[in-house]
């Protein structure tokens, strides 16, 4: 288990580290503010932070010093001229998804924003482009939109370090799209997934997964929660196949987490319908499977079972070896070391949590 | 609350001007359209301008241009 953890939250960055069997906090930066995203360039160490200030915009910060010190980057911002739909000029709302570029671009960093581009820096985070070959995919003015947020967005970047020019997206509300060739064509993965809310099921584009990840051991499989199920891909993403547990409590919700030595393991954080969007039966439960989703089990040992309002931002579930956190949307902020079998209480009193990552 | 004796014939002087003392600053104010953003306000000499997309208000050189961050949020 890497000993760090990151938070990004609603009122500050806060990393924790685990010390004599505790965790506890290193480090608390950008009090007040809130932080879209908290993450950890496994590379370099770097730690990032993703403001989004209610008044000033996007910001992005980064430190080489464990958060003792920062330094303003300048944030991605779209060029002159782009616009979200025909006369809606484009600015950067949200930072919702970074990811590093892999060990064969020790410089490159994908920075994925609503509404809906996605920006690639070359130079560590110095300067950010948008990639423009998404953002002029024949899709995006018609059939994507808002969903979770106002205007499309970026929120899920996977990486195959088999091939690190290949990368799958998530996007809320379009679904999974590919590129072989480092963003400059894409195709949809939509095959295989349904979306009950669109008014045509057969379109193109529309779909809602909410957090899109590949298995560490065998990037081929690929999980997703979805706003309508959990899907599994065999073979990236060329496939959806629902894996959701039929009336069972693995259906709806946001995160989803798959083991490091096992691509048919995986934890599902499960929230009550889309319409409420609350602790299952006010018990708080993370949802396993063992066998690539044909099966899920409740694990609920240590966790709230009675007047729990919580759910789990898509961000807020991590995972390192046999150790999982999740932070809450009220502030609590769970440990287990053993797959989810018991779980500790870190924190009762945090703010909302939008993002959790463990960390060297 | 900061007062900056600032010169210009428009707010992209002014907001020049403002990032030659404050690297940066104009970009908390506005988003990168040119825009200002939506939880800021800009007054002069006490009246709130009229064009938020385009910052085509007109000031006189004496003017006091007053920018505000709104109060919201918890």
């Amino acid at each position: 288990m890497k000993r760090t953890l990151l938070l990004g939250t609603r009122k500050a960055f806060i990393a924790y580290q685990f010390k004599n069997g505790k965790w506890k906090s290193e480090n608390i930066s950008f009090e007040g503010i809130p932080v879209s995203i908290a993450y950890a360039d496994p590379r370099t160490n770097t730690w990032w932070a993703a403001l989004d200030h209610g008044h000033w915009g996007v910001k992005l910060h980064r430190s080489n010093d464990r958060g003792n010190t920062w330094e303003e980057v300048t944030a991605p911002s779209y060029p002159e001229g782009a616009e979200i739909k025909n006369g809606v000029p484009a600015t950067t709302r949200y930072i919702w998804a970074m990811a590093h570029g892999g060990k064969k671009f020790p410089q490159r960093i994908w920075v994925g924003t609503d509404p809906g581009g996605l920006f690639v820096s070359e130079d560590n985070g110095n300067n950010f482009q948008l990639v423009k070959s998404l953002w002029d995919h024949p899709t995006r003015k018609e059939g994507w939109f808002g969903g979770g947020r106002d205007q499309p967005g970026i929120h899920s970047i996977v990486v195959d370090p088999r091939n690190e020019e290949r990368i799958h997206i998530g996007i809320s509300c379009a679904g999974v799209f590919e590129t072989t060739n480092s963003g400059k064509t894409w195709h949809i993965r939509n095959k295989g997934m349904w979306a009950d809310f669109l008014a045509n099921p057969d379109a193109e584009t529309g779909f809602d997964p909410h957090i899109l990840v590949a298995a560490n051991s065998n990037h081929d499989i690929m999980w997703q929660q979805n706003h309508c199920s959990i899907f599994r891909s065999s073979d990236a993403a060329l496939n959806w196949e629902d894996v959701g547990q039929k009336g069972g409590t693995a259906r709806f919700g946001f995160a989803i987490a798959v083991a490091e030595d096992n691509p048919d393991q995986a934890w599902v954080a499960p929230a009550n319908s889309d319409m409420t969007r609350t602790a299952v039966r006010g018990a708080l439960c993370i949802c396993r499977t063992d066998d690539g989703g044909k099966t899920w089990k409740d694990q609920r040992n240590g966790l709230p079972q009675e007047e729990c309002f919580d759910i789990i931002y898509r961000h807020a579930l991590a995972l390192s070896g046999d150790a999982l956190a999740f932070g809450t949307t009220t502030g609590n902020l769970f440990f287990s070391p053993d797959r989810g079998e018991n779980w500790q209480v870190v924190n009762n009193y945090l703010p909302m949590v939008y993002s959790a990552q463990f960390a060297d | 609350m900061k007062d900056v004796p600032t010169e210009g014939n428009s707010f992209t002087e002014i907001f020049r001007e403002l990032d030659s003392h404050y690297p940066g600053l104009s970009k908390y104010v506005l988003d990168e359209q040119g825009s200002l953003r939506k939880h800021v306000n800009i007054f002069i000499d006490g009246k709130i301008i009229s064009d938020r997309s385009k910052l085509t208000d007109t000031f006189l050189v004496n003017s006091e241009i007053y920018i505000m961050q709104a109060l919201s949020g918890g």
